[in-house]
């Protein structure tokens, strides 16, 4: 657990950078701290590691006051992962991991083979562990960066917008595998970012700061989009998480409607039999969704049989006990504004449009209210 | 001028050899024992300098990095012992340093001011050119100062320090020949030599025999160092995979 005990960081020249700040992040979650910049985010975590230190105040990690530990020997216990990952470019990316553990006296061969499995846990071939930073991508030097701070498995984490200078699909993979690393792992994480809905996506809690180095709100994701404490808090978590919020409840019992569908193998000729209002939907043999097929395009050339290349795939997919977003995108973005959820094994399990969930979403307000 | 020439000059008698200037090499095989020492002298004139002076340029770096109001004078100040002609400078050395004339470390500690006030600058130069997130990794994952110093910042900084080493180690060959026409002894003796023995007729071939081996002295430096370098970096011819 690391907790902040108004502590404060006032420059030489008067600047604030951190106004006594109160804050705790339990052990085992991850607790995100976002806000404008100039909020001071990136100061209060390197005081958590000395890297800056604190003014006023004091941060306890697990009881101890940070400001009475060595500072290299304090780091050393603290994972610490920064934008653009930092990686050492003299180093190959096995050397880049093992820094820390070589650094504590493991053996060169112990701390390479740790280094390996680390590839393995970041979801990085082997192949690479023999290259150098420079001939990776930027989503896979992040990774490396990632297993760096792991590698002598500190109870703390700390991460400084980790993910922010990636692209956007890259930062979506490397958000989510952080988070099954996260569950398998269980650090005490304080996570930096300048990026709600990073936030929101990753936080156990969010701690969000105003400038100066004030605490606006702390809550978690839900919390904070269904209950901003002020205008600030309210503007800085965006317009449309009254949509966002339904992202983080389950909607329970979906009163799924049956859909005729046909297999892949099927002819163009059965598909067009069973079709309602000029639409069928495409199963394979494992009775996997794979599209949407409109009557009105006609079978492919010289063929009766259903052409995979023709599906309308747009579709979200929604899960049997997904989340009210989830369902409410799967009716909003099919084709045939019937939005398509499947089972936990990934198979067909019915359909529903999107004044059906809507209806799910009132009765539930008027169920809270 | 010395003993030395007027052995040479004599035995050397310019009636039985040409005096064209592609005659050099014919001179250089009459002469051989003699050219080589100078050649060795020269040699480790000219690299001795650089590496004391870059073991004195690494701390003066170090702090002008460290502490960035120092960087401005200690750059000015150690640029500015370079316009010292050097002449001047071998001829200062002793009286300054309490050394006698002619003393053997005269040309060194002469020719290892020019290598500091070459490689201050690179070193600082060198050491800013290492990321910042790099640096900041290192200290975030708890090196402390002197081992951030070694383990990353200066094998990151390795490129732009060998390039100032090139450029220190070439210009010393060519100040070393320059130590050659004030007698001491190495392959600057050739330039001596050659002006001695071109009265009344001018007499070439120990002038450009000078020419030739500093230029492939300085060639084959250059290519040690450059030749170090890549064996020091690796990762620097590390080209992204497709």
């Amino acid at each position: 657990m690391i907790r902040f005990e108004s502590a404060s960081k006032t420059y030489p020249d008067g600047t604030v950078a951190v106004d006594a700040l109160d804050l705790v992040a339990p052990s085992g979650q991850i607790t995100v701290l976002v806000g404008p910049s100039g909020c001071g985010k990136t100061t209060s975590l390197r005081m958590i590691n000395r890297m800056i230190d604190a003014t006023g105040g004091r941060i306890l990690l697990d009881d101890q006051d940070v400001a009475k530990v060595e500072p290299a020997q304090l780091r050393r216990g603290i994972g610490y992962v920064i934008q653009h990952a930092g990686l050492f470019p003299h180093r190959t990316i096995i050397d880049n991991i093992a820094s820390v553990p070589l650094m504590l006296g493991t053996s060169k061969k112990e701390a390479r083979a740790g280094a390996m499995d680390l590839l393995d846990r970041v979801g990085l071939d082997q192949k690479f562990a023999r290259r150098y930073p420079a001939q990776l991508s930027g989503g896979q030097q992040q990774r490396v960066g990632v297993a760096r701070a792991l590698a002598a498995d500190p109870p703390v984490m700390l991460m400084d917008e980790p993910f922010s200078a990636v692209d956007p699909v890259v930062r979506e993979q490397l958000q989510d595998e952080f988070l099954r690393l996260q569950s398998d792992l269980g650090k005490t994480i304080v996570f930096v970012t300048h990026d709600i809905d990073e936030a929101i996506k990753l936080g156990d809690q969010v701690a969000v700061l105003r400038v100066g180095g004030h605490l606006a709100q702390m809550a978690t994701p839900a919390e904070l989009l269904s209950n901003p404490v002020d205008d600030f808090v309210a503007n800085f978590v965006g317009r449309d998480r009254g949509y966002r919020a339904l992202g983080f409840e389950a909607v329970g019992q979906l009163p799924l409607e049956p859909e005729p569908t046909v297999s892949l193998e099927s002819s163009f000729a059965e598909a067009s039999k069973v079709a309602t209002d000029g639409w069928v939907l495409v199963l394979d043999a494992g009775r996997h969704p794979q599209g949407w097929l409109a009557i009105a395009d006609g079978p492919s050339a010289g063929s009766d049989s259903i052409d995979r290349g023709r599906l309308r795939r747009g579709g979200t997919v929604a899960s049997v006990d997904g989340t009210y977003r989830a369902v409410l995108d799967a009716a909003l973005s099919s084709p045939t504004g019937r939005g398509v959820v499947v089972g936990h094994d990934g198979t067909f399990a019915g359909t529903l449009n999107a004044t059906q969930v809507v209806a799910l979403i009132e009765s539930r307000a008027g169920a809270a209210s | 001028m010395s003993l030395l020439h007027a052995v040479f000059a004599t035995a050397d008698s310019p009636s039985s050899a040409s005096s064209s200037p592609w005659h050099f090499f014919g001179y250089f095989l009459d002469h051989r024992s003699q050219d080589l020492s100078w050649l060795w002298t020269h040699t480790w004139l000219s690299v001795v300098p650089v590496i004391v002076g870059l073991l004195i340029a690494l701390p003066l770096g170090w702090l002008s990095r460290r502490y960035g109001w120092l960087y401005p004078p200690m750059v000015s100040i150690t640029g500015l012992l370079y316009t010292i002609p050097s002449i001047a400078l071998f001829v200062l050395v002793p009286p300054l340093l309490g050394l006698s004339s002619l003393d053997p470390l005269q040309v060194p500690i002469a020719l290892t001011v020019y290598s500091v006030a070459l490689l201050v600058r690179v070193v600082a130069d060198g050491l800013a050119s290492v990321p910042e997130e790099v640096n900041q990794a290192a200290t975030a994952i708890g090196y402390g100062r002197a081992r951030r110093l070694f383990a990353v910042e200066l094998p990151v900084a390795v490129p732009v320090i060998a390039a100032g080493l090139r450029v220190a180690t070439v210009s010393n060959v060519s100040m070393v020949a320059i130590a050659g026409t004030i007698g001491m002894s190495n392959l600057g003796q050739l330039f001596q030599i050659g002006k001695d023995l071109s009265t009344p007729t001018a007499y070439y071939p120990p002038i450009v025999l000078g020419i030739v081996l500093c230029v492939l002295l300085a060639l084959v430096l250059d290519a040690l160092i450059i030749l170090a370098t890549r064996l020091m970096t690796p990762w620097r011819r590390a080209v992204p995979a497709k």
